[in-house]
Protein backbone atom coordinates (compact mmCIF):
# COMPACT_ATOMS: atom_id res chain seq x y z
CA UNK A 1 0.00 0.00 0.00
CA UNK A 2 1.24 3.46 -0.86
CA UNK A 3 2.34 5.46 1.79
CA UNK A 4 0.79 9.51 0.89
CA UNK A 5 3.46 11.37 2.09
CA UNK A 6 3.30 14.06 3.31
CA UNK A 7 0.01 12.81 4.81
CA UNK A 8 -2.99 14.62 3.25
CA UNK A 9 -6.47 15.20 4.55
CA UNK A 10 -9.63 13.88 3.25
CA UNK A 11 -11.40 16.72 1.76
CA UNK A 12 -11.03 19.83 3.36
CA UNK A 13 -7.60 21.04 5.29
CA UNK A 14 -7.84 21.80 9.12
CA UNK A 15 -7.45 25.80 9.12
CA UNK A 16 -3.51 26.08 10.67
CA UNK A 17 -2.06 23.09 10.00
CA UNK A 18 0.76 22.62 7.60
CA UNK A 19 0.86 18.95 6.92
CA UNK A 20 4.26 19.39 5.75
CA UNK A 21 5.71 19.84 9.23
CA UNK A 22 4.13 16.25 10.49
CA UNK A 23 6.81 13.37 10.61
CA UNK A 24 5.13 10.81 13.09
CA UNK A 25 3.25 8.07 11.76
CA UNK A 26 -0.87 7.71 12.27
CA UNK A 27 -2.06 4.21 12.87
CA UNK A 28 -5.53 3.14 13.03
CA UNK A 29 -6.74 0.25 14.38
CA UNK A 30 -10.71 -0.08 13.47
CA UNK A 31 -13.47 -2.94 13.98
CA UNK A 32 -16.80 -3.16 15.78
CA UNK A 33 -17.26 -3.45 19.41
CA UNK A 34 -15.63 -5.49 21.74
CA UNK A 35 -13.50 -7.36 18.81
CA UNK A 36 -10.50 -6.99 20.95
CA UNK A 37 -8.70 -3.43 19.82
CA UNK A 38 -7.93 -2.12 22.88
CA UNK A 39 -5.94 -5.33 23.88
CA UNK A 40 -3.77 -5.49 20.66
CA UNK A 41 -3.46 -1.86 20.87
CA UNK A 42 -2.00 -1.62 24.30
CA UNK A 43 0.60 -4.50 22.90
CA UNK A 44 1.38 -2.52 19.89
CA UNK A 45 2.26 0.49 22.61
CA UNK A 46 4.80 -1.67 24.69
CA UNK A 47 6.71 -3.18 21.51
CA UNK A 48 6.78 -0.28 19.48
CA UNK A 49 8.04 1.46 22.66
CA UNK A 50 10.95 -1.12 23.31
CA UNK A 51 11.62 -0.22 19.43
CA UNK A 52 12.38 3.27 20.51
CA UNK A 53 9.47 5.22 18.87
CA UNK A 54 7.12 7.59 21.09
CA UNK A 55 4.19 6.53 21.08
CA UNK A 56 0.38 8.89 21.73
CA UNK A 57 -2.80 5.83 22.30
CA UNK A 58 -6.22 7.67 21.58
CA UNK A 59 -9.22 6.86 20.57
CA UNK A 60 -13.30 7.59 19.99
CA UNK A 61 -14.72 9.61 23.10
CA UNK A 62 -11.30 10.26 25.14
CA UNK A 63 -11.49 14.01 24.02
CA UNK A 64 -11.08 16.93 26.77
CA UNK A 65 -13.55 18.97 25.30
CA UNK A 66 -16.40 16.05 24.59
CA UNK A 67 -15.88 13.40 26.08
CA UNK A 68 -17.76 14.07 29.89
CA UNK A 69 -20.18 15.37 27.39
CA UNK A 70 -20.91 12.22 25.20
CA UNK A 71 -21.22 10.11 28.31
CA UNK A 72 -23.60 11.98 29.65
CA UNK A 73 -25.61 12.55 27.02
CA UNK A 74 -25.80 8.68 26.64
CA UNK A 75 -26.79 7.97 29.87
CA UNK A 76 -29.96 9.94 29.33
CA UNK A 77 -32.65 9.20 26.93
CA UNK A 78 -32.51 12.02 24.43
CA UNK A 79 -29.83 11.43 22.12
CA UNK A 80 -30.70 11.79 18.89
CA UNK A 81 -28.92 10.11 15.74
CA UNK A 82 -27.26 13.45 14.16
CA UNK A 83 -26.81 14.55 17.59
CA UNK A 84 -24.74 11.89 17.85
CA UNK A 85 -22.49 11.90 15.05
CA UNK A 86 -21.75 15.64 15.48
CA UNK A 87 -20.91 15.18 18.82
CA UNK A 88 -18.48 12.30 18.32
CA UNK A 89 -17.30 14.51 15.24
CA UNK A 90 -16.62 17.55 18.04
CA UNK A 91 -14.81 14.84 20.02
CA UNK A 92 -12.37 13.92 17.00
CA UNK A 93 -12.03 17.09 16.16
CA UNK A 94 -10.80 17.70 19.47
CA UNK A 95 -8.66 15.08 19.74
CA UNK A 96 -7.01 16.09 15.88
CA UNK A 97 -6.40 19.32 16.64
CA UNK A 98 -5.18 18.79 20.03
CA UNK A 99 -3.43 15.87 20.50
CA UNK A 100 -2.92 13.57 16.86
CA UNK A 101 -1.58 16.58 15.21
CA UNK A 102 0.58 17.82 17.61
CA UNK A 103 1.74 14.44 18.30
CA UNK A 104 2.73 13.85 14.52
CA UNK A 105 4.48 17.40 14.51
CA UNK A 106 7.02 16.26 17.29
CA UNK A 107 7.47 12.54 15.29
CA UNK A 108 5.12 10.55 17.94
CA UNK A 109 3.29 7.02 16.81
CA UNK A 110 -0.17 7.62 16.64
CA UNK A 111 -1.99 4.63 17.48
CA UNK A 112 -5.83 5.18 17.70
CA UNK A 113 -8.34 3.25 18.81
CA UNK A 114 -11.03 3.66 16.16
CA UNK A 115 -11.13 6.93 13.69
CA UNK A 116 -13.95 8.54 11.36
CA UNK A 117 -14.84 4.82 9.51
CA UNK A 118 -16.49 4.15 13.42
CA UNK A 119 -18.12 7.01 13.64
CA UNK A 120 -19.30 6.72 9.77
CA UNK A 121 -20.26 3.21 10.07
CA UNK A 122 -22.34 3.90 13.25
CA UNK A 123 -23.92 6.68 11.57
CA UNK A 124 -24.81 4.85 8.42
CA UNK A 125 -26.15 2.23 10.27
CA UNK A 126 -28.51 4.27 11.42
CA UNK A 127 -29.81 5.30 8.31
CA UNK A 128 -27.40 8.63 7.94
CA UNK A 129 -26.92 10.13 4.76
CA UNK A 130 -23.49 8.56 3.44
CA UNK A 131 -22.14 11.83 1.29
CA UNK A 132 -23.17 13.98 4.06
CA UNK A 133 -21.05 12.04 7.02
CA UNK A 134 -17.98 11.67 4.49
CA UNK A 135 -17.80 15.55 4.22
CA UNK A 136 -18.16 15.65 7.38
CA UNK A 137 -15.42 13.94 8.44
CA UNK A 138 -13.83 15.23 5.14
CA UNK A 139 -11.38 17.50 7.71
CA UNK A 140 -9.76 13.74 9.38
CA UNK A 141 -5.97 12.94 8.12
CA UNK A 142 -5.65 10.35 5.86
CA UNK A 143 -3.91 7.65 7.87
CA UNK A 144 -0.42 5.70 6.72
CA UNK A 145 -2.80 2.35 7.86
CA UNK A 146 -6.16 1.03 8.92
CA UNK A 147 -6.10 -2.32 10.19
CA UNK A 148 -9.29 -3.15 10.26
CA UNK A 149 -9.75 -6.21 12.80
CA UNK A 150 -13.38 -7.91 11.33
CA UNK A 151 -15.69 -10.46 13.08
CA UNK A 152 -19.31 -11.69 12.27
CA UNK A 153 -22.34 -10.77 14.58
CA UNK A 154 -22.00 -14.76 15.79
CA UNK A 155 -18.18 -14.10 17.47
CA UNK A 156 -19.19 -10.60 18.15
CA UNK A 157 -22.40 -11.88 20.43
CA UNK A 158 -19.98 -14.75 21.84
CA UNK A 159 -17.18 -12.02 23.28
CA UNK A 160 -19.65 -10.33 24.82
CA UNK A 161 -21.84 -12.70 26.79
CA UNK A 162 -18.91 -15.05 27.47
CA UNK A 163 -17.31 -11.84 28.25
CA UNK A 164 -18.65 -8.66 30.10
CA UNK A 165 -22.13 -10.76 30.18
CA UNK A 166 -24.68 -8.09 29.01
CA UNK A 167 -25.46 -6.32 25.93
CA UNK A 168 -24.74 -2.17 26.56
CA UNK A 169 -27.69 -0.22 25.42
CA UNK A 170 -25.31 1.38 22.93
CA UNK A 171 -23.18 -1.49 21.20
CA UNK A 172 -27.01 -2.75 20.89
CA UNK A 173 -28.38 0.02 18.76
CA UNK A 174 -30.88 0.52 21.42
CA UNK A 175 -31.98 3.78 20.39
CA UNK A 176 -33.31 3.16 17.10
CA UNK A 177 -35.16 -0.41 18.11
CA UNK A 178 -33.75 -2.56 15.91
CA UNK A 179 -35.41 -5.24 17.52
CA UNK A 180 -37.54 -5.71 20.60
CA UNK A 181 -34.96 -6.35 23.06
CA UNK A 182 -31.30 -6.03 23.62
CA UNK A 183 -30.16 -9.32 21.47
CA UNK A 184 -32.13 -9.09 18.67
CA UNK A 185 -31.47 -4.95 18.45
CA UNK A 186 -27.64 -5.98 18.67
CA UNK A 187 -27.25 -8.50 16.10
CA UNK A 188 -29.19 -6.29 13.96
CA UNK A 189 -27.35 -3.29 14.84
CA UNK A 190 -23.95 -4.72 14.48
CA UNK A 191 -24.16 -6.53 11.07
CA UNK A 192 -25.36 -3.45 9.94
CA UNK A 193 -22.18 -1.69 11.16
CA UNK A 194 -19.89 -4.67 9.81
CA UNK A 195 -22.05 -4.48 6.80
CA UNK A 196 -20.78 -0.25 6.70
CA UNK A 197 -16.89 -0.87 7.92
CA UNK A 198 -17.02 -3.69 4.80
CA UNK A 199 -18.07 -1.57 2.41
CA UNK A 200 -15.66 1.30 3.81
CA UNK A 201 -12.52 -1.40 3.44
CA UNK A 202 -11.92 -1.09 -0.47
CA UNK A 203 -12.18 2.78 -0.97
CA UNK A 204 -9.84 3.79 2.47
CA UNK A 205 -7.84 0.92 1.91
CA UNK A 206 -8.05 -1.16 5.21
CA UNK A 207 -5.73 -3.90 5.60
CA UNK A 208 -8.49 -6.44 6.85
CA UNK A 209 -7.41 -8.69 9.51
CA UNK A 210 -9.55 -11.44 10.55
CA UNK A 211 -10.30 -11.28 14.39
CA UNK A 212 -11.83 -14.48 14.83
CA UNK A 213 -7.84 -15.72 15.43
CA UNK A 214 -6.29 -15.87 18.59
CA UNK A 215 -5.18 -13.15 20.09
CA UNK A 216 -1.34 -13.31 19.57
CA UNK A 217 -1.75 -14.50 16.00
CA UNK A 218 -3.48 -10.89 15.68
CA UNK A 219 -0.79 -8.99 17.18
CA UNK A 220 2.25 -10.79 14.85
CA UNK A 221 0.52 -9.83 11.88
CA UNK A 222 -0.20 -6.69 12.48
CA UNK A 223 3.29 -6.54 13.91
CA UNK A 224 4.04 -7.68 10.56
CA UNK A 225 2.05 -5.03 8.32
CA UNK A 226 3.48 -2.07 10.97
CA UNK A 227 7.18 -3.43 10.08
CA UNK A 228 6.17 -2.92 6.89
CA UNK A 229 5.28 0.77 7.36
CA UNK A 230 8.49 1.53 8.86
CA UNK A 231 10.71 -1.05 7.22
CA UNK A 232 9.01 -1.11 3.28
CA UNK A 233 10.10 -3.73 1.16
CA UNK A 234 12.77 -2.71 -0.98
CA UNK A 235 11.78 -2.32 -5.03
CA UNK A 236 13.12 -6.35 -6.05
CA UNK A 237 11.06 -8.42 -3.67
CA UNK A 238 12.25 -12.21 -3.46
CA UNK A 239 9.67 -14.01 -6.08
CA UNK A 240 7.71 -16.29 -3.60
CA UNK A 241 6.52 -19.71 -3.73
CA UNK A 242 2.98 -19.59 -5.24
CA UNK B 1 -28.45 19.83 -4.73
CA UNK B 2 -30.44 21.29 -1.83
CA UNK B 3 -28.54 23.06 0.63
CA UNK B 4 -31.24 22.28 3.55
CA UNK B 5 -33.55 19.88 4.29
CA UNK B 6 -37.25 20.94 2.71
CA UNK B 7 -40.09 21.09 5.40
CA UNK B 8 -42.62 18.14 4.29
CA UNK B 9 -44.21 18.73 7.87
CA UNK B 10 -47.76 20.39 8.67
CA UNK B 11 -45.89 23.10 10.55
CA UNK B 12 -43.93 25.53 9.58
CA UNK B 13 -40.69 27.42 10.33
CA UNK B 14 -39.95 30.63 10.81
CA UNK B 15 -36.19 31.71 11.47
CA UNK B 16 -34.30 35.33 12.43
CA UNK B 17 -31.19 36.10 11.89
CA UNK B 18 -28.73 39.27 12.17
CA UNK B 19 -25.84 40.45 13.97
CA UNK B 20 -25.81 41.28 17.54
CA UNK B 21 -27.70 43.98 18.25
CA UNK B 22 -29.80 44.15 15.50
CA UNK B 23 -32.81 43.35 17.15
CA UNK B 24 -34.10 40.22 15.95
CA UNK B 25 -34.82 38.20 19.44
CA UNK B 26 -36.85 41.53 20.38
CA UNK B 27 -38.76 41.04 17.09
CA UNK B 28 -38.91 37.35 17.03
CA UNK B 29 -40.61 37.45 20.71
CA UNK B 30 -43.31 39.62 19.55
CA UNK B 31 -43.70 37.75 16.42
CA UNK B 32 -44.31 34.56 18.60
CA UNK B 33 -46.94 36.38 21.30
CA UNK B 34 -48.97 37.41 18.39
CA UNK B 35 -48.85 33.96 16.77
CA UNK B 36 -50.18 32.29 19.57
CA UNK B 37 -52.56 34.99 20.50
CA UNK B 38 -54.39 34.20 17.25
CA UNK B 39 -54.74 30.88 18.92
CA UNK B 40 -52.05 29.12 16.78
CA UNK B 41 -49.58 26.79 17.98
CA UNK B 42 -45.98 28.31 18.52
CA UNK B 43 -42.70 26.77 19.60
CA UNK B 44 -39.88 28.73 20.23
CA UNK B 45 -35.85 27.63 20.19
CA UNK B 46 -32.81 29.54 20.67
CA UNK B 47 -29.56 28.81 19.05
CA UNK B 48 -26.83 27.50 21.36
CA UNK B 49 -29.46 26.05 24.21
CA UNK B 50 -29.22 22.34 23.77
CA UNK B 51 -29.21 21.41 27.54
CA UNK B 52 -27.36 18.01 26.11
CA UNK B 53 -24.62 20.24 24.59
CA UNK B 54 -24.65 23.12 27.21
CA UNK B 55 -22.33 21.47 29.52
CA UNK B 56 -19.57 20.93 26.65
CA UNK B 57 -19.87 24.20 25.30
CA UNK B 58 -19.37 25.88 28.49
CA UNK B 59 -16.75 23.95 29.07
CA UNK B 60 -15.43 24.92 26.38
CA UNK B 61 -15.69 28.31 26.89
CA UNK B 62 -14.23 29.03 30.02
CA UNK B 63 -11.42 26.81 29.23
CA UNK B 64 -10.54 28.32 25.86
CA UNK B 65 -10.43 24.84 24.16
CA UNK B 66 -12.26 26.01 20.99
CA UNK B 67 -10.55 25.84 17.62
CA UNK B 68 -12.84 26.89 14.73
CA UNK B 69 -13.61 23.44 13.97
CA UNK B 70 -14.56 22.39 17.31
CA UNK B 71 -16.25 25.27 17.75
CA UNK B 72 -18.61 24.82 14.50
CA UNK B 73 -19.06 21.34 15.30
CA UNK B 74 -20.12 22.08 18.93
CA UNK B 75 -23.33 24.21 17.32
CA UNK B 76 -23.98 22.02 14.71
CA UNK B 77 -24.14 19.08 17.82
CA UNK B 78 -26.85 22.14 19.50
CA UNK B 79 -28.87 21.98 16.87
CA UNK B 80 -29.23 18.84 15.57
CA UNK B 81 -30.20 18.35 18.94
CA UNK B 82 -33.00 20.79 19.63
CA UNK B 83 -33.80 19.51 15.77
CA UNK B 84 -34.23 16.18 16.69
CA UNK B 85 -35.60 16.50 19.94
CA UNK B 86 -37.87 19.36 19.73
CA UNK B 87 -38.11 21.80 16.04
CA UNK B 88 -39.15 18.00 14.23
CA UNK B 89 -41.63 16.87 16.37
CA UNK B 90 -43.36 20.21 16.63
CA UNK B 91 -43.45 20.73 12.89
CA UNK B 92 -45.00 16.97 12.99
CA UNK B 93 -47.66 17.76 15.32
CA UNK B 94 -48.05 21.31 12.75
CA UNK B 95 -46.94 23.72 15.36
CA UNK B 96 -45.37 27.50 13.80
CA UNK B 97 -41.91 26.90 15.28
CA UNK B 98 -40.24 30.43 15.43
CA UNK B 99 -35.74 29.96 15.75
CA UNK B 100 -33.67 32.51 16.92
CA UNK B 101 -30.76 31.99 14.83
CA UNK B 102 -30.22 29.50 12.06
CA UNK B 103 -27.72 27.81 10.19
CA UNK B 104 -27.28 30.83 8.50
CA UNK B 105 -25.46 31.75 11.74
CA UNK B 106 -22.82 29.31 11.35
CA UNK B 107 -22.36 30.03 7.66
CA UNK B 108 -21.55 33.99 8.55
CA UNK B 109 -19.56 33.30 11.94
CA UNK B 110 -18.18 30.21 11.53
CA UNK B 111 -16.98 30.87 7.80
CA UNK B 112 -15.40 34.30 9.57
CA UNK B 113 -13.14 32.19 12.11
CA UNK B 114 -11.66 30.38 9.17
CA UNK B 115 -14.04 27.48 8.40
CA UNK B 116 -14.28 26.20 5.30
CA UNK B 117 -17.56 27.12 3.17
CA UNK B 118 -18.52 24.41 1.32
CA UNK B 119 -18.25 21.94 4.45
CA UNK B 120 -19.81 24.16 6.99
CA UNK B 121 -22.52 23.99 4.32
CA UNK B 122 -22.53 20.39 4.24
CA UNK B 123 -22.86 20.50 7.57
CA UNK B 124 -26.06 21.96 8.39
CA UNK B 125 -27.52 19.76 5.32
CA UNK B 126 -29.93 17.98 7.52
CA UNK B 127 -31.34 21.22 9.03
CA UNK B 128 -34.44 21.78 7.92
CA UNK B 129 -35.29 24.97 5.31
CA UNK B 130 -37.13 27.41 7.26
CA UNK B 131 -40.52 28.71 5.55
CA UNK B 132 -39.83 32.47 6.44
CA UNK B 133 -36.39 33.66 7.13
CA UNK B 134 -36.49 36.74 8.28
CA UNK B 135 -32.82 38.77 8.24
CA UNK B 136 -32.50 42.41 10.09
CA UNK B 137 -30.44 44.32 8.59
CA UNK B 138 -28.35 46.85 10.27
CA UNK B 139 -25.35 49.28 10.09
CA UNK B 140 -22.78 48.07 12.24
CA UNK B 141 -22.74 51.47 14.01
CA UNK B 142 -26.53 51.19 15.29
CA UNK B 143 -25.84 47.90 16.36
CA UNK B 144 -22.60 48.24 18.12
CA UNK B 145 -24.42 51.06 20.06
CA UNK B 146 -27.05 49.05 21.31
CA UNK B 147 -24.56 46.53 22.21
CA UNK B 148 -22.35 48.54 23.69
CA UNK B 149 -24.24 51.08 25.63
CA UNK B 150 -26.50 48.22 27.18
CA UNK B 151 -24.53 45.40 28.21
CA UNK B 152 -21.79 45.21 31.18
CA UNK B 153 -18.92 43.25 29.14
CA UNK B 154 -18.66 40.95 25.66
CA UNK B 155 -17.74 37.53 26.61
CA UNK B 156 -14.05 36.21 24.61
CA UNK B 157 -15.92 34.11 21.91
CA UNK B 158 -18.38 36.24 20.85
CA UNK B 159 -16.26 39.30 20.46
CA UNK B 160 -14.35 36.64 17.96
CA UNK B 161 -11.20 36.96 20.27
CA UNK B 162 -9.79 33.69 19.20
CA UNK B 163 -8.80 35.01 16.08
CA UNK B 164 -6.64 37.63 17.27
CA UNK B 165 -8.11 40.40 15.43
CA UNK B 166 -7.18 43.03 18.07
CA UNK B 167 -6.44 42.51 21.79
CA UNK B 168 -8.92 45.08 22.97
CA UNK B 169 -12.15 43.20 23.28
CA UNK B 170 -14.06 46.27 22.25
CA UNK B 171 -12.38 46.82 18.83
CA UNK B 172 -12.20 42.95 18.28
CA UNK B 173 -15.69 42.46 18.77
CA UNK B 174 -16.10 45.89 16.06
CA UNK B 175 -13.92 43.78 13.44
CA UNK B 176 -15.68 40.57 14.57
CA UNK B 177 -19.35 41.68 13.83
CA UNK B 178 -18.22 44.08 10.78
CA UNK B 179 -16.59 40.59 8.78
CA UNK B 180 -20.11 38.65 10.09
CA UNK B 181 -22.00 41.35 8.38
CA UNK B 182 -20.22 40.98 5.52
CA UNK B 183 -20.97 37.25 5.10
CA UNK B 184 -24.82 37.68 6.17
CA UNK B 185 -24.95 40.11 3.13
CA UNK B 186 -23.02 38.34 0.58
CA UNK B 187 -26.00 35.42 1.00
CA UNK B 188 -28.81 37.42 1.88
CA UNK B 189 -30.26 36.57 -1.72
CA UNK B 190 -29.01 33.35 -2.52
CA UNK B 191 -31.01 32.62 0.74
CA UNK B 192 -33.96 34.32 0.26
CA UNK B 193 -33.24 36.47 3.02
CA UNK B 194 -37.02 38.65 4.03
CA UNK B 195 -35.25 41.88 4.42
CA UNK B 196 -35.91 43.99 7.93
CA UNK B 197 -34.70 47.50 7.86
CA UNK B 198 -33.88 46.92 11.83
CA UNK B 199 -33.07 51.05 11.74
CA UNK B 200 -36.79 51.24 11.86
CA UNK B 201 -38.89 51.74 14.73
CA UNK B 202 -39.92 48.48 16.40
CA UNK B 203 -43.50 48.72 15.84
CA UNK B 204 -43.01 49.41 12.25
CA UNK B 205 -40.47 46.52 11.64
CA UNK B 206 -43.11 44.20 13.47
CA UNK B 207 -45.61 45.18 11.56
CA UNK B 208 -43.82 44.62 8.47
CA UNK B 209 -43.29 41.12 10.15
CA UNK B 210 -46.30 40.35 10.45
CA UNK B 211 -47.37 41.35 7.30
CA UNK B 212 -44.68 39.31 5.25
CA UNK B 213 -45.84 36.27 7.49
CA UNK B 214 -49.81 36.81 6.61
CA UNK B 215 -48.51 37.16 2.64
CA UNK B 216 -46.14 34.16 2.80
CA UNK B 217 -48.20 31.91 5.32
CA UNK B 218 -51.81 33.49 5.48
CA UNK B 219 -53.28 30.08 3.32
CA UNK B 220 -51.47 27.60 5.34
CA UNK B 221 -53.00 29.27 8.63
CA UNK B 222 -56.54 30.21 7.14
CA UNK B 223 -56.68 26.37 5.65
CA UNK B 224 -56.52 25.08 9.40
CA UNK B 225 -53.17 22.81 8.70
CA UNK B 226 -51.26 24.98 11.38
CA UNK B 227 -52.36 23.16 14.74
CA UNK B 228 -54.70 25.87 16.58
CA UNK B 229 -57.11 26.56 19.58
CA UNK B 230 -60.41 24.93 18.66
CA UNK B 231 -63.10 27.04 16.78
CA UNK B 232 -59.95 30.03 15.64
CA UNK B 233 -60.10 29.19 12.53
CA UNK B 234 -62.37 27.37 9.95
CA UNK B 235 -60.57 24.73 8.20
CA UNK B 236 -62.01 24.67 4.60
CA UNK B 237 -61.32 21.27 3.56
Amino acid sequence: MPIPNPLQFYSEPLPGVDTAELQGKLIVIEGPDTVGRSTQISRLRVWLEQQGHAVLDTGLARSALASGGIAKAKKGNTLGPVTMTLFYATDFADRLENEIVPALRAGFVVLTDRYIFSLMARGLARSEDASWLEKVAGFALVPHAVYYLRADVPSLVSRVVMGRGNFDFWESGMDMRFGPDMYESYVRYQARVIRALDRMAAKYEFTTIDASNPADMIFRELQRHINGLFHPPKKRVRARKA
Amino acid sequence: MPLLTPNRFKGKLIIVEGIDGSGKSTQLSLLAQWLRSQGLAVASSEWNSSPLVRETTRRGKKKLMFTPTTFSLIHATDFADRQERFILPMLKAGAIVCADRFAYTAFARDVVRGVSPRWVRNLYKFAIEPNLAFYFRVPLEVALGRILGGRDSIKYYEAGMDLNLSRRIEESFRLFQGRILEEYEGMAQEMGFHVIDATGSIEDQQMEMRRIVMEQLGEAIASGQILHKEGTFRANT
